[in-house]
């Protein structure tokens, strides 16, 4: 086991890293499996219909939806802590995504920090994630903190 | 529908009031490829230290976007939304998503409608709030939504 100031140490080194991209073709029944879990009963999101009458013509995904697309970053495990925790997540939106896009998920890791807290002490660490779709363009931008603690 | 000139600063949401079970988590789990087992296995949240299974933080952020979806209805786009998860939350337990108007910038054009700034939140029955928020939606007016 790595000391908090050691994690730090070496999870530094890899910040400005970058992931490997994964691209993902959006499905409607993606879009739908994901929304009946959240329980989310919008017609937006499912009803084909009812969409194509909205400002947008058709079938959206929800704003979160994009989190399912992985977009790890392969770096080695710190040796610090026993379990990881969501610390936030951030997303900008610049469009809508719909089915048939092709979206491709990539990950940099911009911050690794420790903190002491309240449940003891914390490694921080934060991935920003680009989300481009199928003719290169910027779809949304998203933040990532991943807290590890013992 | 809602329409930009009808929101007004300090607007409360209506509460999206949710009852997640263990049951809920291994679907969100599917729905979403996070298979990490502090969501859904018992003994291994316990082993990590945690007093049972939790739910995704993600889980709630996605609640979060369908109380705002909701309330701005279909035409309005969600171009921000921030979440800071400061607790965990177990199933079992009902869940409520909140949120109310922070400021309004509205569009430079004619009928434009305009930006709406939220402050969101998730708090369990007790009113502790365990995620913390902001969102941004885009509302056009209503007269030009159809």
């Amino acid at each position: 086991m790595a000391t908090l100031e050691e994690a730090v140490a070496e999870g530094q080194r890899y910040v400005g890293t970058t992931g490997p991209a994964h691209s993902r073709v959006i499905e409607p029944g993606a879009i739908r499996r994901f929304v009946e879990a959240l329980g989310d009963t919008n017609p937006l999101y499912t009803d084909p219909e009812y969409a194509r009458r909205t400002r947008w013509g058709g079938i959206i995904a929800p704003p979160t939806f994009l989190c399912t697309i992985q977009a790890p970053l392969n770096m080695p495990d710190l040796g610090f802590g026993r379990v990881t925790l969501n610390g936030g997540n951030s997303y900008d939106w610049y469009r809508p995504v719909r089915p048939g896009d092709v979206i491709t998920a990539q990950s940099t890791l911009v911050e690794v920090r420790g903190v002491q807290s309240s449940s003891g002490p914390l490694l921080i660490m934060v991935r920003a994630i680009r989300y481009t779709d199928q003719d290169g363009r910027l779809v949304a931008e998203g933040r990532s903190t991943g807290l590890r603690r013992e | 529908m809602l329409s930009f000139s009808q929101i007004k600063v300090g607007d409360e949401l209506p509460t999206l009031t949710k009852h997640p079970t263990t049951r809920q988590l291994v679907q969100y789990a599917g729905a979403s490829g996070d298979f990490y087992e502090i969501h859904y296995d018992k003994p291994f949240a316990e082993a990590a230290g945690l007093p049972g299974v939790i739910l995704h933080g993600l889980l709630k952020a996605g609640w979060l976007g369908e109380l705002v979806q909701t309330w701005a209805g279909p035409s309005a786009f969600v171009r921000h939304i921030e979440a800071s998860y400061r607790g965990i939350d177990r199933p079992g337990q009902p869940y409520l998503l909140r949120g109310k108007v922070v400021s309004l910038e509205a569009s430079a054009a004619p009928g434009g409608g305009g930006l709406v700034e939220l402050e969101i939140w998730g708090e369990d029955q007790t009113g502790r709030r365990s995620t913390l928020g902001k969102a941004k939606v885009e509302l056009i007016d209503a007269i030009n939504a159809a």
